[in-house]
């Protein structure tokens, strides 16, 4: 059932990555995605590929459902490109038609360069993403997350609460998801038709679905709180962690791997000035 | 006349994931008119995966249902099924929904498209049928009845639609003693009055051998054993070593035989039990 399958996409297995500290893979994956933005050439997406077939090598997890969450923003990446193609008009003009007198489609080769730019940028953005999320458990993320926002309690913001307020929200997503597969069974199994109609009948034929399942998330609500009462738990003293996040030799090899990585980058960026052009003379 | 016939069934869930569960591994077997038809099988067995391919609920992987002589394969035959197989999932009181008990057992007629009068003639029969008076439980929230009147709103509601099969998935599960002893008289009456041929999920042994014409026994999602309580139960180690155990009078039975007693056939009911010892204590009474 739902509630044995972690939520998110999480891929079970050990492995270099997966056994990471996750305040470690938080950083490094912003690292990674600030890093991205700052690539101008194509040996550096260059370097970027083989820098994250790597990474997916030591995170033992099959490249296709590494693709998968790539194929699900492929129609907004190619929508983002195209816009991108239509638009720049700096640069070699390749083609170009008068449309109105304000107007003129033109296509460059700037802007050729631009969109290819865009599309791979926003594929390994997602991919950096989904490595994250593919080998950490969703609770291991709220862990490292609470763990990283902790210096934020000096301003009296309720980290504590914030973090206990995240996982409880995780945690019972598997559940209601369980639960609305049910219901959804069940008022089927009554005749209920949840896919036909205009807008309005489709919202209204939710409702079966909608009630049943606000009901008991209330009254899952309750029980909890009740539960939690019942041992006593109270936010605000000082509690321990049952998984205390230790730093050890991974995150250390880790994180020289990504920093050189990055360094790599900003030096092609900001002083070569750009490599392709040493290393693909006369084509850029 | 079969009126279910299942061929050659295999189900996996999550299919070439890392979550893959193989559900049904190749389960044949055929329901009849008329019968009461009992699956059991340990938690994670199978069972409600196996029920909830007969109104077509989930989609057929690999081998083949007819419900009525209708293919669950085809999907203009979809409708048809889903209103003559009636449903009664685990905890049934949660799909309740309706303001009134009476709008929400109308639901399934209503969305059988019948006219007003019939749903108010079958809303009120079905309502006096699971033992809920109609006038005094019509305009009632079904939010604010017991655990066992909600279940019997939700029963009704399913019997409203005048299924030809009704599928029972744990009814008296979650139930006191007297209201599970309830739940199970109204089954037998809906067989009796409304709806001859019955499937029921249970995890009590001495229910199912009380109830059921013939038992399906399901183990990791394989038949284990297909034939009347009295076959089943006879196989005492091996329903055991299932976990799902023998019905008490089995059980006594067994412990007699071990006392040095022989029985000359199998009792899975206390009737039963209570019948074979008096005609071995008058057979005694001859010999002395
Ligand atoms: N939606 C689902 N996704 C993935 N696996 C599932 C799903 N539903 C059930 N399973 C798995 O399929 C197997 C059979 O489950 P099923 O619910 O049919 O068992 P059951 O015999 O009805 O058990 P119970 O007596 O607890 O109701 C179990 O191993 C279960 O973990
Ligand atoms: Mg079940």
């Amino acid at each position: 059932m739902f509630k044995d399958i972690a939520f998110g996409q999480y891929y079970p297995t050990s492995s270099f990555v997966h056994n990471l500290d996750p305040r470690i893979k938080l950083l490094l994956t912003v690292l990674f995605i600030v890093t991205i933005f700052f690539i101008q050439t194509y040996f550096s997406f260059l370097v970027t590929l083989v820098f994250l077939i790597v990474v997916i090598l030591f995170s033992r997890v099959p490249v296709l459902s590494v693709l998968k969450s790539v194929k699900g923003i492929l129609f907004l990446v190619l929508f983002a490109a195209i816009i991108n193609l239509f638009f720049v008009s700096t640069g070699e003009v390749i083609y170009e038609k008068v449309i109105t007198d304000w107007w003129t489609f033109r296509i460059t080769w700037d802007g050729v360069h631009n969109s290819i730019k865009l599309t791979l940028r926003l594929i390994f953005l997602i991919t950096g993403a989904s490595i994250i999320s593919l080998t950490t458990t969703p609770m291991r993320l709220t862990d490292g997350i609470e763990s990283l926002l902790k210096p934020l309690k000096v301003i009296k913001f309720p980290v504590h609460d914030i973090a206990i307020i995240m996982s409880i929200a995780l945690r019972f997503i598997p559940t209601l998801l369980d639960e609305t597969h049910k219901t959804i069974n069940a008022q089927k199994a009554r005749g209920a038709a949840f896919d036909t109609g205009g807008l309005i009948k489709k919202a209204k034929s939710m409702l079966p679905v909608l009630i049943p399942l606000f009901v008991s998330a209330f009254r899952r609500a309750d029980e909890l709180a009740f539960a939690m009462d019942a041992r006593c738990y109270n936010a605000t003293e000082k509690r321990t962690k049952m998984r205390k996040l230790k730093l050890g030799w991974r995150d250390l090899i880790a994180t020289l791997f990504v920093a050189g990585y990055a360094t790599f980058i900003f030096v092609d960026r900001y002083y070569f000035l750009g490599l392709d052009h040493v290393l693909f003379p006369g084509v850029f | 006349m079969a009126v279910v016939e299942v061929k050659n069934l295999s189900f996996t869930y999550s299919k070439k994931t890392p979550y893959q569960t193989h559900a049904l591994t190749d389960v044949s077997f055929s329901i009849e008119e008329g019968e009461f038809f009992g699956i059991v099988g340990a938690t994670g067995s199978g069972k409600s995966t196996l029920i909830s391919h007969l109104n077509v609920l989930t989609k057929i992987q690999s081998g083949e249902i007819n419900v009525l002589g209708l293919s669950v394969k085809e999907k203009k035959n979809l409708k048809s099924i889903r209103f003559s197989v009636g449903m009664v999932f685990q905890y049934p009181e949660y799909q309740l929904f309706e303001d009134t008990v009476e709008k929400d057992v109308a639901f399934g007629p209503k969305n059988m498209k019948l006219d007003k009068e019939e749903i108010d003639r079958r809303v009120k029969e079905a309502l006096n049928l699971v033992g809920l008076d109609y006038d005094l439980y019509a305009k009632r929230s079904p939010f604010e009845l017991s655990g066992g009147e909600k279940r019997r709103v939700a029963i009704a509601g399913v019997i409203a639609m005048e299924p030809k099969i009704l599928v029972l998935d744990e009814v008296a599960a979650g139930l006191d003693p007297e209201g599970r002893e309830d739940i199970l008289k109204l089954i037998k009456k809906l067989q009796k009055e409304k709806c001859p041929t019955v499937v029921l999920i249970s995890h009590n042994m001495d229910d199912i051998a009380s109830l059921a014409d013939r038992i399906l026994v399901l183990s990791k999602g394989r038949v284990e054993f297909l034939g009347t309580p009295k076959e089943v139960f006879k196989n005492y180690d091996r329903m055991n070593e299932l976990k799902l155990g023998v019905p008490l009078a089995t059980r006594i039975q067994k412990k007699l035989e071990e006392k040095g007693m022989s029985f000359s056939d199998v009792c899975v009911t206390a009737d039963q039990l209570a019948h074979e010892l008096k005609r071995i204590s008058a057979k005694e009474a001859e010999n002395v």
